[in-house]
């Protein structure tokens, strides 16, 4: 199968917002609907002649919907890139964006297997429909209890999982990530189980909110953040969110994830965001919203998508599938 | 090969023995807590607002614990080096070091409880959740330990104290050994994975104790040695 891989020049998008018009519609968003979730036409991204210096890996979105329930500032790009959980770049939080560039994301390939209509090697292109790029602005709330808000580009992984067709018998997906010591220092034994596996029950996978993203603030998404392409589920905890993803396994048993591996008694399965159920280490009851000093912020239950998620957890102990 | 060491020890001597020395300790001690008030004056009045990096918190939690840490194992030290290279003078500046210990360990635990429980008012504090740590979050314990032993050795530091106390002075400041591994345990346990960082400062710790626990043997076997010879 020949693989034909899209360079950043070749992509159709020759427009760029950069993050001073992203502040400035965050403060449209603000004024024009305060407290509500603002969806914004797609005539308003990038629009005007400063966006015409686009950079290299610039990428558009169609329309961009604002996620975050209080709609917050954003974060800073540079917050953003300099403040990662990326293990396989090393356990600072600093390391990914020191030793992540020399990754090497073109060409990249995903492999679609399991319980699928449509298995193969896949290249990005065709799994992802670049000509429909949406940005979310989502909340991530990581299990240390800090939190950010995040411009994301991608697409619905549903409309991923529509082009591969997961049979009925699936019940889970599993994601996994690229495993390449001579480019991630990280890969340490004794850090986590290699590689790292992350997964969803498949109405998890399938529920809108789930992003499946490949940009990041109008750019490609940067290395340490998980390119070339990652799963943002913004009701969960950060670690289930996984970042350069080389496979994609549709299965019928919960896959066996990284974290829940390492340590079941602090990281479960569903990571759902929960301030009644407490890390063992700290509190989930509140969270300190970076750049800002304290943990001043009630942590909100499903890190404030409730309405939307709430039901796909109808009956269930969320105490004990925490 | 002795005459290296004798010139090792010679040149070390006259650093310690200098009378500068002690106020250049006292300098370096305070130069980071110095550094970390200023990012955090720029920080927190937005003339530098990434001056402690994107988390503040976490940055001023770890300075101050982990300076608190090799304040407290250089403290534990002292005696071993001035055993080793046999230069006494040292011995002037271990209590000076030890009361540093304190202010970090005092200065880590004021920003856990200000910012982390928000402790900055009486109305915002969060007493509960303060309370279910110490209980509950077996490394939040560790490190109140830690505390507890230090304040104690810092109160009792005076001359007075030594004075008042006598011998049991000796014992109580055996106290800074529970301090130390405390401290370590606690580094272990808020790892999320890698402990490889901590275990290096479990290194430390268990040096000292071992030259501890060698050199009373030796000394115990000149004691029962003495009369023989005599």
């Amino acid at each position: 199968m020949l693989i034909k891989i899209r360079t950043s020049a070749d992509l159709p998008y020759s427009e760029v917002t950069p993050e001073n018009i992203y502040r400035s519609r965050r403060d449209f968003i603000k004024t024009a609907a305060a407290g509500t979730i603002g969806a914004l036409a797609a005539g308003v991204v990038g629009c005007g002649p400063e966006a015409s210096a686009a950079g290299q890996g610039a990428l558009a979105a169609k329309k961009t919907i604002n996620v975050d329930p209080a709609a917050d500032p954003l974060n800073t790009l540079e917050q953003i890139t300099t403040y990662n959980n990326y293990y396989e770049f090393g356990t600072n939080k600093g390391d990914p964006a020191r030793t992540a560039g020399r990754l090497t994301v073109k060409p990249w390939t995903v492999k679609v297997d399991g319980l699928v209509d449509k298995p193969g090697d896949y290249g990005i292109e065709d799994l992802i429909d670049f000509k429909n790029l949406e940005e979310r602005v989502y909340r991530h709330r990581c299990v240390e209890a800090w939190s950010m808000v995040i411009p994301w580009i991608g697409v619905p992984l549903s409309s991923v999982m529509a082009k591969v067709q997961p049979q009925s018998s699936a019940q889970f997906v599993e994601f996994t990530t690229l495993n390449r010591p001579s480019e991630m220092p990280g890969l340490r034994p004794g850090v986590l189980p290699w590689p790292y596996v992350e997964g969803l029950r498949m109405d998890e996978a399938k529920h809108p909110l789930t992003l499946m993203v490949v940009g990041l603030y109008g750019q490609v998404l940067p290395n340490q953040n998980g390119a070339p392409l990652r799963v943002h589920i913004p009701w969960k905890y950060g670690f289930k969110s996984g970042k350069s993803i080389v496979r994609i396994r549709f299965t019928d048993t919960q896959p066996k994830t990284a974290w829940n591996e390492q340590k079941a008694s602090e990281y479960g399965f569903y990571a759902n965001v929960n301030p009644t159920v407490d890390h063992p280490r700290w509190t989930q009851a509140r969270e300190t919203r970076l750049p800002g000093f304290a943990a001043n912020r009630s942590t909100l239950m499903f890190n404030g998508y409730g309405d939307q998620v709430a039901k796909l957890y109808d009956g269930m102990d969320l105490r004990k599938f925490f | 090969m002795r005459s290296a060491w004798r010139r090792i020890t010679a040149v070390l001597a006259a650093v310690i023995n200098w009378r500068f020395f002690k106020p250049l300790v006292f300098v370096a001690c305070a130069a980071k807590l110095a550094w970390l008030a200023w990012a955090f004056h720029l920080a927190w009045t937005g003339k530098d607002p990434s001056a402690l990096g994107v988390n503040p918190k976490s940055e001023l939690l770890h300075q101050t614990g982990l300076t608190a840490l090799t304040l407290l194992l250089i403290t534990l030290s002292i005696t071993p080096f001035r055993r080793i290279f046999g230069i006494n003078g040292i011995q002037r500046v271990r209590r000076m070091v030890g009361v540093w210990t304190f202010v970090y360990a005092l200065a880590h635990l004021t920003i856990y409880l200000t910012l982390d429980q928000l402790c900055y008012s009486v109305e915002t504090c969060q007493w509960r959740a303060i309370w279910q740590d110490v209980l509950q979050r077996p490394f939040i314990f560790m490190g109140q330990l830690a505390f507890v032993c230090l304040l104690l050795l810092a109160i009792t530091s005076t001359a007075g104290w030594v004075r008042r106390l006598k011998k049991n002075w000796v014992r109580l400041h055996r106290l800074v050994y529970v301090a130390g591994g405390a401290a370590v345990i606690h580094f272990i346990w808020i790892q999320k994975s890698d402990i490889s960082e901590p275990l290096r400062w479990a290194a430390w710790l268990a040096g000292l104790l071992l030259f501890r626990v060698g050199w009373a043997l030796v000394k115990r076997r000149k004691a029962v040695q003495r009369p023989v010879t005599a």
